[in-house]
């Protein structure tokens, strides 16, 4: 009886994560509901599954994203908003046999950091940006994002988010479908499936280890906190009201590598 | 010949008398520092940089990336840094507002990264030439208070110089290094020796990986860690103030000035960069007709010869300031000789150049 009892104490203290994880930094310093720490497991999962941990240089942008500069046993640099798109680039034409990932958010990637998502896309850089979505600058307090939904209320949108003022949310995979080569890896999920965001994040690795191409895939990602909203009703926006907009799926999928 | 032996070739060997404009010397400089990776954004004065690297380059396996603006250019070069690389970039004007975002960046997370500055004349888009505007931007620039070294050269000798020597001190101290020329520099032509630094006996100093070395982290050696944003008050405190202490003690180490006649001086004249030329031939010729007068030049203008211009003035009845620009080498000079009360007189011409013949007609004034 009290080994049992030892086996459950320990395991509830050492939830299952994935190696790649620092173990020292977690619990991790998202809220509590955030997505990030699920994005991040199924991107852990995927660097497991690929074997590449040594190889790993992730970059971290400005917003909630910050907060991973120290969420993997790999090198990490912790880049200013926006900006991370351009020093992972940099690291990898230096470094070409570094498995280069860069990771943000919705602001840095398609407002702050939109010219320099848009431009690696089309120089086909051979580096992985992997973009959290989650419909609102949420480090900051809850402002309205490229990505909030139309009518969606934000601090800076209190009465919803008018797409006549405003234009519609801004649809980032396929952005880069449409601009980056077939030899390009792009994907939306979500982390309401797991199982497919941790094989679309490796599809996207898999495409900058073989040298082929540009890999982006965007998260759909849960905010509680910002969204003021409890446990239902944000999985039902996450599962249910973000997809009718932005499509889950692969947008782009190179031909399987020959020979 | 193949291109395996030039790839083993260096780009510049033993020593060569040359006929080039400035931007050409900084890229031979770059080339023949190893420089090993240049990121750059199209803004004039400084493109021929790019158009002799982008040539030159790749004959010796250096890289290059032309960006989408000056952060891109200013990140990525970061980036080539970090992953190990003697890397580079160049800018001017506008450009260099962009750039001061990179940066401060580097100076957060003490980044050894080499940028070139030709500066144009400003507020915003102004001329695409000359000015000496950007010294408080070149030296100060960043938000909150890094740490950074500027050199100011004034000849095309001193571009090829000190274009080597601030890849070493950047490697050497870890801060970011500037080269501040102007747009003069740039596109005049003019004679120097380019040379193998070796041959000089100069060792440039050996890079290595900052992110991504060799080794499994978390097995093998501690994963690296960098970040620039802090919990709280006191964890900055701590890092900025260690930072500045780290710079005033090596300070004295870096700091470089030129001083023309200054023993027994009666007026001294400060310049810097290339408006020091007009300053030392009007020196030449006020002391042919009697006048006691000598030239004070900082190289670095940060960090600042203090002590040098200070013990220079000791002689000095009177000072003259003169600069392409409205006062921004004045303010770091009357900062660096707070409590002297020796009078000083300006030549300011924001944007312009500066004659020899205007400044003896002044100094002759003030005699």
């Amino acid at each position: 009886m009290s080994e049992c009892m030892e086996v459950t104490a320990t395991t509830l203290l050492e939830p299952k994560m994935p190696r790649s994880w620092r173990r020292a930094s977690k619990p991790h310093k998202f809220c509590p509901g955030c997505g990030h720490g699920d994005v991040l497991k199924a991107l852990g999962t995927a660097i497991d599954d690929l074997g590449i941990q040594d190889r790993v240089v992730f970059g971290c942008d400005i917003g909630c994203s910050l907060l991973a500069w120290d969420f993997f046993e790999c090198d990490t640099v912790q880049a200013h908003h926006g900006r991370t798109t351009p020093v992972i680039t940099g690291i990898k034409r230096a470094r070409p046999d570094r498995i280069c990932i860069a990771y943000m958010g919705d602001g840095g990637g398609y407002a702050i950091g939109a010219q320099h998502l848009v431009n690696a896309a089309t120089r086909n850089e051979r580096i992985t940006v992997i973009l959290a979505n989650n419909t609102n600058y949420a480090m900051t307090g809850g402002q309205m994002a490229p990505t909030t939904l139309p009518g969606q209320k934000t601090e800076t949108c209190p009465y919803g988010r008018d797409i006549e003022a405003m234009g519609n949310p801004t649809l980032g995979p396929e952005m880069v479908a449409a601009i980056t080569k077939e030899n390009a890896y792009v994907a939306r999920g979500t982390m309401a499936n797991m199982r497919q965001l941790t094989t679309m994040l490796k599809k996207a690795l898999q495409n900058q280890i073989d040298g082929r191409g540009f890999s982006f895939v965007e998260a759909l990602a849960s905010c509680p906190t910002n969204w003021r909203m409890n446990a239902k009703s944000t999985w039902d926006f996450v599962e249910k009201e973000m997809p009718n907009y932005f499509k889950v799926g692969e947008l782009k999928v190179p031909a399987p590598k020959e020979g | 010949m193949t291109d395996q032996t030039i790839n083993q070739q260096k780009p510049v060997q033993g020593e060569k008398r040359m006929f080039m404009t400035g931007n050409e010397v900084i890229a031979y400089a770059a080339l023949a520092a190893g420089a090993e990776m240049m990121c750059g954004y199209p803004i004039t004065p400084q493109n021929e940089i790019m158009h002799y690297w982008t040539r030159l380059a790749p004959k010796y396996e250096r890289r290059f990336l032309q960006t989408e603006d000056e952060l891109s250019a200013g990140f990525s070069t970061l980036g080539g840094v970090l992953a190990g690389r003697r890397a580079f970039t160049a800018t001017a004007g506008p450009g260099n507002v962009l750039m001061q975002e990179p940066l401060s960046m580097a100076e957060m997370m003490r980044i050894p990264i080499v940028l070139i500055v030709q500066q144009r004349g400003g507020p915003s888009t102004a001329t695409v030439i000359y000015s000496q505007q950007e010294v408080t931007l070149t030296c100060y620039g960043g938000n909150g208070e890094g740490a950074r070294i500027v050199y100011s050269p004034s000849n095309h000798q001193e571009l090829y110089d000190y274009t080597l020597k601030a890849f070493n001190t950047a490697w050497t101290y870890r801060f970011p290094t500037f080269i501040l020329g102007d747009g003069y520099q740039a596109k005049m032509r003019e004679s120097l020796t380019i040379y193998d630094p070796a041959v000089r006996g100069v060792q440039m100093v050996p890079t290595e990986p900052i992110i991504g070395g060799p080794g499994a982290p978390g097995t093998e050696r501690e994963a690296v860690h960098l970040r620039n944003t802090f919990n709280t008050e006191e964890e900055l405190y701590e890092i900025i103030t260690a930072m500045m202490g780290e710079y005033d003690r090596i300070a004295p180490s870096i700091v470089e000035h030129e001083a023309i006649q200054t023993d027994d001086a009666e007026i001294l004249i400060l310049s810097h960069g290339v408006v020091s030329r007009a300053t030392a031939a009007a020196v030449r010729e006020l002391r042919e007709a009697g006048i006691k007068v000598g030239s004070f030049r900082p190289i670095t203008l940060r960090p600042f010869p203090v002590e040098a211009l200070r013990n220079a003035l000791k002689p000095v009845k009177k000072m003259l300031i003169v600069e392409s620009a409205q006062g921004q080498l004045a303010k770091l000079c009357k900062e660096a000789i707070y409590g002297e009360t020796t009078p000083i007189e300006y030549i300011f011409k924001p944007g312009v150049g500066v004659t020899a013949e205007e400044v003896v007609a002044k100094v002759k004034a003030m005699a």
